[in-house]
């Protein structure tokens, strides 16, 4: 049996042509020995990068899922009405959301957030452009939301980076408005590929606009073939019914498991 | 720019096997479609190894390509961004390759 493919016959070559090769040309001059064994020594390290987030992400995950509590981090570009829809979604789930609210800088949305009487609690990315696992698990040491709760994570308006990063989050949800055109799913792709659930929000300019809703919905199908889509229209109302049961479908304990 | 946290972890990965020994070189592998800019990295591996084991480190960026399985012909082809249909037509797709933030290898004096 030939050793190297486990096939019957007994000599037949496994070489192959190789028309290109790996060049090791330096463009511009520059200096630097090319040593083997004299010198340099080199270490193998096959490490994640982003292995220290994922690590405290699992953590986070760990710590909401042995209190069953749902954490959505909600995402999006700035001005899509992240904060709107956040302000609805506490009126419709009276009593049963806390937030933490990632913002580069001030406080202006926790205090909106607060007037309607849920706990928020603000964390400043400063010049970070995301949150990442460790924020999210300061948030909570602050937050302390009770089990069987839910916790909306609102990230910064960002269309690129979050997209990379894992809070521990049991659903991702990324918020686009229809002012911001159909091809939004195809111009930020990673963004849109990391989520389950897409909300296209202010529908209710529909009328005023040239905006093919169907096209966009098609658009984020093309980057994320398993993502849901939801319409909605944070300041009239529709699709909140639809967003409330799409949030409770998700909570770890649901009513009927309880008693 | 998330090129910045991502150096910071490159640099925080290598010094914890650096233990204050001068570093020459750092292999890093960055998938195509892993969204991350390898020009962004070079400018930010300057200002986050200043004063470090690091400093005269050179970043290595090894490319790596991007392909997707097609979920309806089954084939899998390769893929430089997103998103992209497949020769047959489909866009339903699933990426297999090129999302690699890895840190090799590297190298001290």
């Amino acid at each position: 049996m030939c050793a190297t493919c486990g096939c019957g016959q007994k000599d037949h070559s496994h070489n192959h042509e190789h028309t290109h090769h790996h060049g090791h040309g330096h463009g511009e001059g520059h200096a630097h020995p090319h040593p083997s064994g004299a010198g340099g020594r080199t270490i193998s390290l096959e490490r994640d990068i982003l292995e220290k987030n994922q690590l405290l992400a699992e953590r986070n995950r760990g710590w909401f899922e042995g209190r069953g509590i749902l954490a959505v981090n909600l995402m999006s570009g700035p001005g899509a009405g992240k904060t709107t829809l956040l302000i609805r979604t506490l009126g419709e789930l009276n009593g049963r959301i806390s937030v933490i609210e990632g913002d580069q800088a001030t406080s202006l949305d926790a205090e909106r957030l607060s007037k309607s009487g849920a706990k928020v609690t603000q964390i400043n990315t400063g010049p970070g452009c995301h949150l990442d696992a460790e924020m999210v698990a300061r948030g909570l040491k602050e937050l302390l939301p009770p089990p069987g709760s839910i916790v909306m994570i609102e990230n910064v308006g960002n269309l690129i980076c979050p997209a990379l990063f894992d809070l521990g989050e049991g659903a991702r949800v990324v918020l686009f408005s229809i002012t911001e055109g159909e091809d939004k799913p195809l111009k930020y792709p990673h963004m849109f590929r990391a989520a389950d659930l897409v909300i296209l929000n202010k529908i209710d300019l529909l009328p005023h606009l040239d905006f093919d809703a169907d096209l966009a919905e098609e658009n984020a199908r093309r980057v994320n073939p398993e993502i849901g889509v939801i319409r909605l229209s944070a300041t009239r109302g529709d699709g909140l019914d639809e967003w409330r049961r799409w949030i409770l479908d998700r909570l770890p304990i649901r009513e009927h498991d309880r008693a | 720019m998330h090129e910045l946290g991502i150096t910071e972890n490159i640099v925080a990965i290598v010094r914890d096997h650096a233990r204050g020994q001068p570093v020459t070189r750092v292999s890093v592998e960055i998938g195509r479609l892993a969204a991350v800019s390898a020009e962004a990295l070079h400018f930010c591996f300057d200002a986050c190894t200043r004063g470090t084991e690091l400093e005269n480190a050179r970043l290595e960026i090894i490319d790596v390509p991007g392909a997707r399985t097609c979920r309806d012909c089954g084939r899998e082809t390769n893929a430089d961004h997103l998103p992209a249909p497949c020769p047959c037509g489909s866009w339903n797709t699933l990426t297999t390759r090129g999302m690699d933030l890895r840190v090799k290898e590297m190298e001290i004096a």
